[in-house]
């Protein structure tokens, strides 16, 4: 049976699933200060639904790592080098451009992240590769693992910088 | 491929040193700020403890920073300390309005870091070929040998033996101070006439009709486009080569959110309505979809003209308006001379035009009445016409030129806020310098080096073996000549310095050879051919002085030293005055002695002192300068002061602390003939110049070359830049997918383009906004040569026809790992 994106966001426990912006999950752990003796930061682990509930070219919006960083997960219906998921096809990235941190959005049929203030252009097949426009990086990846034993997505880290900040984990000490 | 990148950065403390850096890069000359501080420091989160003033315990929000990895770096001083740096856009800088375009972002990625690539590969000391290996080596060996070399070239066979490629451009490797040293160096000095310029075989310039019709191709400010009626964009592409030119004062007229900036300038009950844009480009490009995009396509008319026919287009446009009457009889009257022959010379009905040009009828009517057709009030619309690389490399330069300024001067669109006829640019300007000894046409210099003249060839700052025109036969003939001088130094052993000239010099007047020097930040392609090499700074390294597109003058500080022992342009020429002065003192000829004399600096403020600020005064030679008779009121202080904005040239005073610029040119109606009245230059349509049409009759593709924004000029730094490299690791070609079918092509292939000059290779990009038969390729890139297949057709100036380019097209096969790195997504913000 195939499951809507609205059922999908419900069983994923998210209870905003209004508007493209609207954040897939809400509930965040603190995470914690960055340890001495680790070159990582301590991203945390967020459970972000059933893979077999997304659509190919369906993307759904998440945050992560923390409520105010809004992410997509977008099934891209063909296998992919960095994919996860039963089929190989499902990646996540930042929303927020990395030029000027305006929303990108997915243009399903030339299947790109393309954000409307200065019109960059990024590949979500390629590692968040900009085809064209302003930014002087890539989109950020967020890291994602599967477990095939639920079905369940997680998202695990963040590959870059997201837009605005100093670190990709938010102080909390 | 794609290039990995950390997920956290260092911010600048509250107390780290900062300064002013305009963009090393295109003509626009974005402000931007330099943080700096030692390596094992770092700001806080909080406001008040880093430099930018905001909080980064919580995400900041969109348009509010740009800020990433790209824009830091640690760079290493000559004491061998760290620091770290950050170089972010200028939020109160009125040229980009706290913007940062691709190129611009990249700024601190691309300074001295010994262990990046880009670092790696910087020239850092000079280094002389021994015929088989470069050795390094110092200053005092490198100017020894080719100050000995050049003296003895220029007492025995005259100064035209010595040939010189050089830069006369402004942003990060040209600037006042430098134009200005090498200037001196070898107009006053040696006074050679076999010079080139950057881009071209010749020293001319690329807008000599517009300045025989009086009109400065600079003429306007940035906020004219803000202001005008209509943009009338020819053979330019603003969104990826002028960015944020286009971002932040084009698009903000074309969606209607200017009006009040209308209101300052306009008159009385003047209609003002949101700003509407006409392209003029055989190519759909990115410029003019996303103008669509963003503007909505009824306020966006592009007139896809046959490739080389913009002369035929201008010239049924003028004649559609005078037509119907939507000229200005008044100011052709008061301001101009020439207007009826003219008018007669380029008499073209819109049958013809259409027919020639492939443009519909309709849509010339149309674009006339955008750009001229009196508005609802009655006032003569305001058009701002741009024009770039498709005038400037296009069919008969001067001709085309003609023909667009006259339908500017016919109209009166020049000298009007929200008016002006002006080159977009490429690179930003800093040319101050003496009078170029030889005459117009100057010389082709890339001609003589291949009929086997000039005796020794200087390359400063530029590359003509990946940008100039016929470049195939130019490299091969470099090649070979130098390979002469090679086998000449490869028999040395154990020579003096005064025995190494007598070989080298042997070798170049018996047998042919050529004796290159490389003048650079990097060992370029052209090194392949040198046998000595010097380690020149950038900005940032230096102090340096340009201006922009709006001639919007700055100071970029130095706020580092120069790796190794580089050293700025300047004064590597002021070091080779000196070492020829000492030469000729030694041999008692004061009189040769005297001409290497006013070196004495030691710093680039001196040669700005000696050049820019003398210009016009009672005590200085004759100085072309963009500065004009009044650069003197211009000081590094007055411009530190004056900050990312700068000053407008030409200055008209200083008060009250203030360096006051001029806005526009042209605004009283008095222009930069003798007269005062512009001149109105006849430019019938003339058809394709012969060399270019047998091309053009053999083979199927128009090769359309330009940039893409990622890319800046012959990639020098970007060739060492993941970002950039693994997203272009060839030269890209787009390429209509039909043909591309036909040719049994996909995008990621190789393709070989050829012609009767010459042969390259590029990677296809499928792209259906390519029209059939025509592609579009990076031109100038550094392993994939576009000049390769430019016939060595000039105009009557010595300007090439870059754009005249047609060849045919295979298939060579696949490099998986580039393909399989690389996007294919269409660039047009589908």
């Amino acid at each position: 049976m195939k499951i809507s994106r609205r059922r999908f966001l419900q069983a994923s426990g998210a209870s905003a699933v209004g508007g493209a912006l609207a954040p897939w999950s809400t509930s965040h752990a603190q995470s914690a200060p960055t340890p001495v003796g680790q070159a990582t930061l301590p991203y945390p682990e967020h459970a972000l639904g059933k893979a077999g509930e997304l659509e190919p070219g369906r993307p759904v919006n998440f945050t992560y790592p923390d409520e105010q960083s809004p992410c997509l997960v977008i099934r891209l219906g063909t296998p992919n080098p960095v994919g996860v998921g039963p089929d190989g096809d499902i990646v996540a990235y930042s929303q927020l451009c990395t030029h000027m941190g305006c929303p990108v959005m997915y243009a399903a049929e030339e299947k790109t992240l393309r954000c409307p203030c200065h019109f960059t252009v990024f590949d979500p097949e390629l590692n968040g590769q900009m085809v064209s426009g302003q930014a002087t990086v890539n989109l950020p990846r967020v890291l994602l693992r599967y477990n095939p034993d639920d079905d369940s997505l997680h998202a695990v880290g963040v590959e870059g910088l997201i837009y605005g900040r100093q670190a990709n984990i938010l102080e909390t000490a | 491929m794609y290039e990995f990148t950390d997920d956290r950065i260092a911010l600048p403390p509250a107390d780290a040193e900062k300064t002013q850096m305009t963009c090393h890069f295109c003509i626009v000359g974005c402000g931007y700020h330099v943080y700096k501080w030692p390596a094992n420091r770092e700001g806080g989160r909080a406001p008040d403890e880093n430099a930018l003033g905001l909080d980064f315990r919580r995400p900041v929000g969109a348009m509010q920073l740009t800020m990433t990895q790209a824009m830091t770096n640690v760079v290493q001083d000559r004491d061998g300390s760290y620091h770290r740096i950050m170089i972010v856009p200028d939020k109160g800088c009125v040229v980009n309005d706290g913007l940062a375009s691709t190129r611009g972002g990249q700024m601190a990625r691309v300074m001295y870091n010994p262990q990046t690539t880009v670092g790696a590969n910087r020239l850092k000391y000079p280094r002389v070929h021994a015929g088989d290996e470069w050795l390094d080596t110092n200053w005092e060996h490198a100017h020894a040998l080719w100050a000995g070399l050049t003296k003895r070239i220029l007492d025995e066979e005259g100064p035209d033996q010595l040939a010189f490629n050089l830069f006369d451009h402004g942003g990060a490797g040209g600037g006042f101070e430098n134009t200005w040293g090498t200037g001196k160096l070898i107009f006053s000095g040696l006074g050679t006439q076999t010079v080139r310029i950057h881009n071209r075989p010749a020293y001319n310039s690329e807008c000599h009709a517009s300045r025989d019709m009086g009109i400065y191709e600079l003429n306007n400010g940035y906020e004219d486009a803000e202001i005008a009626d209509c943009i009338l964009s020819v053979g330019a592409n603003a969104y990826e080569s002028q960015t944020n030119y286009f971002l932040a004062h084009w698009l903000p007229n074309l969606q209607g959110a200017t009006g009040r900036k209308k209101q300052q300038f306009f008159e009385n009950g003047e209609t003002a309505g949101r700003g509407r844009v006409i392209f003029i480009d055989p190519r759909r490009s990115l410029t003019v979809a996303i103008a669509e995009h963003a503007a909505g396509a009824e306020n966006v008319l592009h007139l896809a003209v046959n490739p080389g026919t913009d002369t035929a287009l201008f010239n049924g446009l003028l004649t559609h308006a005078v037509d119907q009457g939507w000229h200005a009889p008044e100011f052709i009257e008061a301001h101009t001379e020439g207007f009826e022959q003219t008018r007669e010379a380029n008499r073209m009905d819109l049958a013809e035009c259409s027919r020639i040009t492939g443009v519909p009828e309709a849509d010339i009517r149309k674009a006339a009445e955008w750009a001229y057709k009196p508005k609802a009030s009655g006032h003569r619309p305001r058009t701002m016409h741009g024009y770039e690389k498709g005038i400037i490399w296009g069919n008969d330069n001067y001709r085309i030129q003609s023909a667009l300024v006259d339908l500017v001067l016919a109209t009166h669109n020049v000298g009007r806020r929200g008016t002006g006829v002006v080159r977009m640019g490429g690179h930003q300007e800093g040319y101050c310098r003496p009078p170029y000894p030889g005459g117009r046409p100057a010389v082709n210099v890339d001609e003589e080096i291949i009929r086997g003249n000039g005796r020794m060839l200087t390359v400063w700052a530029c590359n003509a073996f990946q940008t100039t025109l016929n470049a195939e036969e130019y490299r091969k003939a470099v090649m070979r000549r130098s390979d002469i001088v090679k086998q000449a130094l490869r028999r040395l052993r154990g020579a003096s310095l005064e025995e190494t000239v007598e070989a080298v010099y042997r070798a170049v007047r018996d047998d042919g050879g050529l004796f290159v020097t490389l003048i650079d930040l990097y060992p370029t392609k052209f090194a392949e051919a040198a046998h000595l090499m010097m380690p020149a700074a950038h900005s940032g390294e230096m102090n340096l002085t340009s201006m922009n597109g709006e001639r919007r003058m700055r100071l970029a500080e130095r706020f580092m030293d120069p790796p190794g022992v580089a050293k700025p342009d300047c004064l590597i020429a002021a070091d080779m005055g000196k070492t020829l002065e000492r030469l000729y003192r030694e041999d008692g000829n004061d009189e040769m002695a005297e001409r290497f004399t006013g070196f004495d600096w030691t710093s680039e403020e001196d040669a700005f002192e000696d050049g820019f600020r003398r210009a016009g005064q009672p005590d200085a030679p004759v100085i072309h300068s963009q500065g004009g008779d009044t650069g003197h009121l211009v000081t590094y202080e007055r411009l530190r002061a004056a900050g990312n904005n700068g000053v407008q040239l030409p200055v008209k005073e200083y008060s009250d602390g203030t360096l006051v610029g001029t806005p526009m040119l042209y605004t009283d109606g008095k222009f930069d003939t003798d007269n005062g009245r512009a001149r109105f230059l006849s430019a019938p349509w003339n058809g394709f110049p012969s060399t270019v049409e047998r091309q053009r009759q053999k083979y199927r593709f128009w090769i359309n070359n330009g940039r893409t924004n990622q890319i800046w000029q012959s990639a020098y730094h970007d060739q060492y830049v993941e970002f950039r490299r693994g997203r272009y690791p060839m030269a890209p070609l787009e390429i209509n997918p039909v043909d591309a079918e036909e040719l049994g092509v996909e995008s990621g292939d190789v393709v070989e383009l050829y012609n009767d000059y010459g042969a390259t290779h590029a990677m296809a990009y499928v792209e259906p906004d390519i029209s059939r038969n025509h592609v579009f390729m990076e031109a100038m890139y550094f392993n994939a040569v576009m000049g390769d297949l430019v016939t060595p057709w000039t105009d009557e100036n010595i300007i090439p026809y870059y754009k005249g380019a047609w060849a045919d097209i295979r298939r060579v096969g696949r490099i998986e790992h580039f393909s399989e790195g690389v996007s294919f997504k269409r660039r047009r913000y589908i």
